[in-house]
Formats: C-alpha cells, structure tokens, sequence
C-alpha cells in the first residue's frame, strides 16, 4: 500500500500525486454545525477499485460529493489529474413521470457519442433491448445498468459509483460487481465505489477505505477486515471464519459515530486516527 | 377578420409558442409556483416604469430577475419551506404593485389589463416586441435545452458531466422573466403561468419525448388562443380568462379521452 502521508511529497497542488487520479487531502467538511468529515486522506489510483465502506452517517456520499466537487470541503483539499474525465453513477435517479424520456435520450444527456460506441457499451452492461423504452418504466437493476452505461459512454478515466448495487437483489449483487471488475479490465479506469455490500465488496476491491467521519483502516480487503476499526463497525456481518489479529486503538465511536478518547484503559496505545494504516 | 382580431390572433399564438416549450420545463423543474411568483412581481414592475419613464417591459424584466435571484438566496436557507417563501412573495410584491399602483400621480394605468390582460388591444408595435422578445427566447431556450434538461434530470450527475448548474438555472430565470413580460399584454399577470403550465401538461400524454412534449405545449397552446378569441367574441367573455378555459378544456379532454391505458403502461414497470 501507498503511504498515505506521501501526499505532501509534491509541492504543487494542482499536480498529480503519485500518478493518483484523484486525491483527498486532510478533507474536512461541517454542515449545520455537525461535522460530517474530519481529515481524511485517501486517493485513487488509475485501473484500480477502490471502495468506501462505512456505517450509515459515516460521510461516505458526503466524500463522494467532496471528491467530485460538488460540494466544497470546509478544509483540506481535493487534487485531481489534470483534464481528468469522470463518469459518475449517483445513488438513486427518480425521473418524474411528467417528463417523457426514453432511454436513448437520458444517455445522450451525458455527452456526444457515436452510434457504436452506444452499441458496444450497451452490450457490456447488457441493456440494449430497453434503448426505446421510457426511463420510468425500467426497474431498478435495469436503472443501474443503464447509469452505468452513460458513465462509461463518456470513456472516464475514473468511474464513481454511489452504491451500484442498490435495488438490485442478492444474486444480481454478485454480478453488478463482477461487471464493474471487468469494465475495470477492459477500460484500465480506476474505480471509486461506495457499497453496503461488505462480502462483495472485498471480493471485487483492490483496497478498502473505512469511514466513519475519519478514516477508520485502510488497505487490502483481507488486512481491512481483520482491522480492530473495522470490526467494531461491522463485527456482527463480518463473514465467519476470519482470523483475528489486533493492534491498539486510540478511540471508540459513541452512538453517533462521534470519536471518543479512551479515557485511559490499560494498554492503549495512542496512535493518531489516520496513523494506522496497513501495508499490504 | 377585423384587424384588432387578427393581431389578437397572432400576438397570442406567438406567445403560445414561447409559453409552451418553457412551460415544460416550468413543469419538469415542479417550479409552478415559482413561474406564479415571478409573474405577480411583475405589476410592481410595471408600477417602476412608469415612475422612473422607463420602458415597462424592460423594467418587469428587471424586477423578476431581482426576484428571481432574491428567491435562488432565500432557497438556501431551511427555516422556512420554499412554498411559504414563494407565497410571501407572491402576494406582497402584488399587492405592492397593487400599493405602488395607486401612488402614480397623473398617470392612469388600466389594471385590469394588466392583471388580465388585454389582448384585443394588440398594436402593431406590441407585436413587433411580443416577435422579438419571442425569438430571442426561443434562441435561448434552444441554446440551453440540452444542459437544462440534463439538469433537470440529475443536477449533480449534469454537474459531474460538465454542466454550469448555476449559469444555466440563471439563464432559464432570464428567459422567464423574458416570457412573463412578452406575455403580460397577452392573458395578464395573474393568467401567465397558466398559459405555460396547462398547455404543456396537456402535452404530457401525447408525447413520448421531451421535444415532442414541448412541440405539442405549442400547438395546444395556439389551439387554446384561437379557442379562446372565438369564445371571447362569440359570448362577449373578458379575452384572457376565455384562453385560460380553453387550455383548461383542452387538458380535460385530452386527460380523459384515450382511456387510462396509456398512463397505465406507462406506469407499469415491465
């Protein structure tokens, strides 16, 4: 794994870091006097998955619409490669019933594109028979497909997934997961993912990053899911048989995921939040 | 066809024709009462132009747009819900209108007309405006089309995929104080929104596209014009209301006729 504190090794902030495409520095955000996100650091690599997990509350849409610029962090920074092109799949579209639309129309909303690229991308993610149907009419596994496919119409070096997997059911999960692996074979774009899925999600990701308004541990699924961090927010889903290894914690999470120092129990060591990083 | 008949005709279904593929947006956007709001700001407007001499039109056109920006502020702020600042502005920038109305000395303006419009009084100069002013916001809504209904769809997705989110929602509260003034001579102040909002829900069903919707918002609208004048001549009813009720009447009809299979299907998901 990356070092995460090596973020500060380019003196330019508008430069790439590491060849990352996209890099989030000590990003903070408060909203309506509640801190939602406290200096994370993270970043995403070009033809890699990457994906957030976190309880509900945890910040993770609210990174998500830190690192796409659509809301500005209240600290911190957030460095993109230069001319970076993003396809974005948000959590949940809702069109109104009141404005007909097709499907081929909602696709082109997102840019140019020609005839074939329009074909062959929607026969990866497999919705070319719902082209003229109205985007309302389509259910949501379908909706998903459809997301994906006006993301990558735009060819991103950077796909961003809010939940890809949402409304679909248990055994269209495992494929919408294997799909986004292989459109990440196929388009060597890097992957930011937010999921729920915990199981299928450290199947699919090449690293974890667990937040809870901080960054809990981050690295391999294998190393995140052994973390101490992680298994204090997912201990009871955590699948069976995983070996245990621990290392010191410097805080819990009360009810509201807000950090609470330790008030000093017997061997606890004290590392900083974001110093417990895991090479892999 | 008298002459005053003819311009009536024409004014109207010039505005029909601007007021038709806006008011879908107006309707996708569900920003009904916000188009309401703008428009009744307008007399206060109007009242401005005659006090500092300048052109009315021009001075509406200013004042929705203050307003408009006043509400995109007011909108970020959660203590009161959208509905009631709309409300609260609606009826007191009118009745500040109504207030400042009364204060012009020497100077009679035909409320009524105003507020309802006066559209047998059509002059040839007022077509030339209403012709102009048209133009230039079908051009803009033509321009924007694209990034607007991308927005209107998903406005962080349009966002991520380029859109300028802020410049385009300016330029569409342009283009309907734009509208709201060409059109204010036509069915009033109080009836502007309808002529946008009905025309183009009734458009809904026949169309499967939102250019087609927009077409259609159109050509209902123009039918609602010409029905309404015939009305307005043939029973002696005031000419604006008479359009309003002929749109009114189209939309029944149209809702009703072709049976509920079609929104049924539409409804369903396979």
């Amino acid at each position: 794994m990356f070092r995460l504190s090596s973020l500060s090794r380019s003196r330019d902030d508008l430069r790439p870091v590491d060849g990352a495409l996209l890099a989030a520095r000590q990003v903070a955000l408060t909203a309506g006097g509640r801190r939602i996100l406290d200096g994370v650091d993270m970043m995403v690599q070009p033809g890699r998955i990457v994906t957030l997990i976190g309880p509900n509350g945890a910040g993770k849409t609210s990174l998500l619409k830190v690192l796409l610029g659509l809301v500005s962090p209240s600290s911190g920074r957030v460095l993109r490669r230069p001319g970076l092109r993003i396809g974005y799949m948000p959590q949940r579209i809702q069109v109104d019933e009141i404005l007909p639309i097709t499907v081929r129309r909602f696709l082109g909303l997102g840019g140019r594109f020609d005839r074939d690229s329009l074909a062959r991308v929607l026969r990866e993610v497999g919705c070319d028979h719902l082209l003229e149907q109205p985007v309302q009419s389509v259910s949501g596994g379908e909706m998903q497909r459809i997301l994906l496919a006006r993301a990558l119409l735009r060819e991103p070096h950077l796909l961003v997934l809010d939940e890809p997997a949402q409304g679909v059911d248990v055994a269209g999960q495992g494929e919408v997961f294997q799909l986004i692996a292989r459109l990440r074979d196929r388009y060597g774009c890097g992957v930011l993912m937010v999921s729920h899925e915990l199981h299928l999600v450290m199947a699919a990701a090449d690293s974890v990053i667990c937040l809870n308004q901080h960054v809990c541990c981050t690295g391999k699924p294998d190393v995140v899911s052994r973390d101490p961090a992680y298994l204090k927010l997912f201990g009871k889903t955590m699948p069976a048989g995983m070996a245990l290894y621990t290392h010191h914690h410097d805080h819990r999470h009360d009810l509201h995921g807000d950090v609470v120092e330790f008030d000093g129990p017997p061997g606890c060591d004290c590392h900083g939040p974001g110093e417990h990083e895991h090479h892999g | 066809m008298d002459d005053f008949i003819v311009r009536a005709l024409i004014g109207g279904m010039a505005v029909a024709v601007v007021a038709g593929p806006l008011g879908s947006f107006v309707v996708w956007r569900r920003m009904a009462y916000f188009g309401d709001t703008l428009a009744h700001s307008a007399l206060l407007g109007v009242a401005l132009g005659f006090l500092i001499g300048l052109n009315v039109n021009l001075t509406v056109i200013i004042l929705c747009v203050a307003l408009a920006l006043v509400l995109m502020l007011l909108q970020r702020q959660r203590r009161l819900a959208t509905d009631t600042v709309l409300g609260i502005l609606a009826h007191s920038s009118l009745s500040l209108g109504l207030v400042a109305v009364a204060f012009l000395e020497g100077v009679r303006i035909d409320l009524m007309a105003y507020l309802f419009g006066d559209i047998l009084a059509v002059s040839h100069e007022d077509l030339i405006g209403i012709f102009i002013g048209g133009a230039l916001a079908l051009g803009m809504l033509a321009a924007l089309w694209r990034p607007l209904l991308a927005m209107t769809v998903h406005e962080d997705l349009a966002r991520v995929e380029g859109v300028r989110v802020t410049l385009v929602s300016m330029g569409f509260m342009l283009l309907m104080a734009l509208v709201i003034a060409v059109a204010m001579k036509v069915v009033g102040i109080l009836l502007i929104t309808s002529l946008m909002i009905i025309p183009a829900a009734a458009a809904r069903r026949l169309s499967s596209t939102p250019e087609q919707m927009a077409l259609f918002a159109a050509l209902i609208g123009c039918l609602a014009v010409a029905g309404g004048l015939w009305g307005s001549l043939t029973w002696d009813t005031p000419a604006g209301p008479s359009i309003v009720v002929a749109a009114a009447l189209l939309f029944a009809v149209i809702f009703s006729l072709p049976g509920i299979a079609l929104l049924r299907r539409l409804r369903t998901p396979s």
